[in-house]
């Protein structure tokens, strides 16, 4: 159907029509609750939000990658990275969503 | 599968947030949080992306019906088709994971 993409101000404008805070407000603790996660995981802490998923991080060895375009091998330094688990309810509620809708 | 460490749950990550907005009730900073992730969820059972500039991306990925194995057995096993969620890191969160607190 018509894929659209929601940003951060979709998300504000749910929390004025759900939680009845203004927009504004509602902007900055849509930004507050991406931050203080984002705080947590560079800190180290993985984060768990129960019927969501849980954000984690990794931290990946040093190892030798190729540039694919010249065939040069390079190091690719030490790294954490983020990994996202979906919970299986936000698996289970996308799937029932979409399974449906799409092809049927 | 969870990664080791300290863990942020989804109650404390409320309390922070209470914690730094006082004039806020507590039940209402719980649906706050609850309604920012309800609706990324409800955007993708719908079919959409949400994308979080310096945060990241959620999508969905279609994977198609396929004749799968029992790994024991080995009799063939049809696998639905399903939608799985992903996440993919924004170049701000993944150049914080990987700021200071990293020393190779």
């Amino acid at each position: 159907m018509s894929a659209k993409t929601l940003t951060r101000a979709d998300l504000a404008e749910a929390v004025v029509r759900k939680v009845g805070l203004p927009r504004n407000e509602s902007q900055e603790l849509v930004e507050l609750v991406l931050n203080e996660i984002s705080s947590s995981l560079s800190r180290g802490e993985a984060v768990k939000l129960s019927s969501f998923g849980s954000f984690g991080i990794r931290s990946k060895g040093e190892r030798i990658g190729r540039n694919p375009k010249t065939g040069k091998e390079v190091p690719i330094t030490p790294r954490r990275v983020l990994v996202f688990r979906p919970s299986n309810i936000m698996k289970d509620r996308i799937n029932a969503g979409l399974s449906q809708s799409e092809k049927g | 599968m969870s990664s080791s460490g300290p863990t942020v749950i989804k109650s404390e990550l409320i309390q922070k947030i209470a914690v730094s907005n006082p004039h806020l009730y507590h039940r209402d900073v719980e649906r706050i949080v609850n309604v920012v992730f309800d609706e990324i969820v409800d955007a993708l059972a719908r079919g959409d992306r949400v994308e979080l500039r310096g945060f990241g991306a959620f999508t969905v990925k279609h994977r198609a019906a396929r004749q799968g194995r029992n790994p024991r057995t080995g009799a063939p096993v049809p696998v639905a088709e399903k939608f799985v969620p992903f996440f993919k890191t924004g170049k701000e969160l993944r150049d914080r994971l990987n700021g200071d607190e990293v020393s190779a």
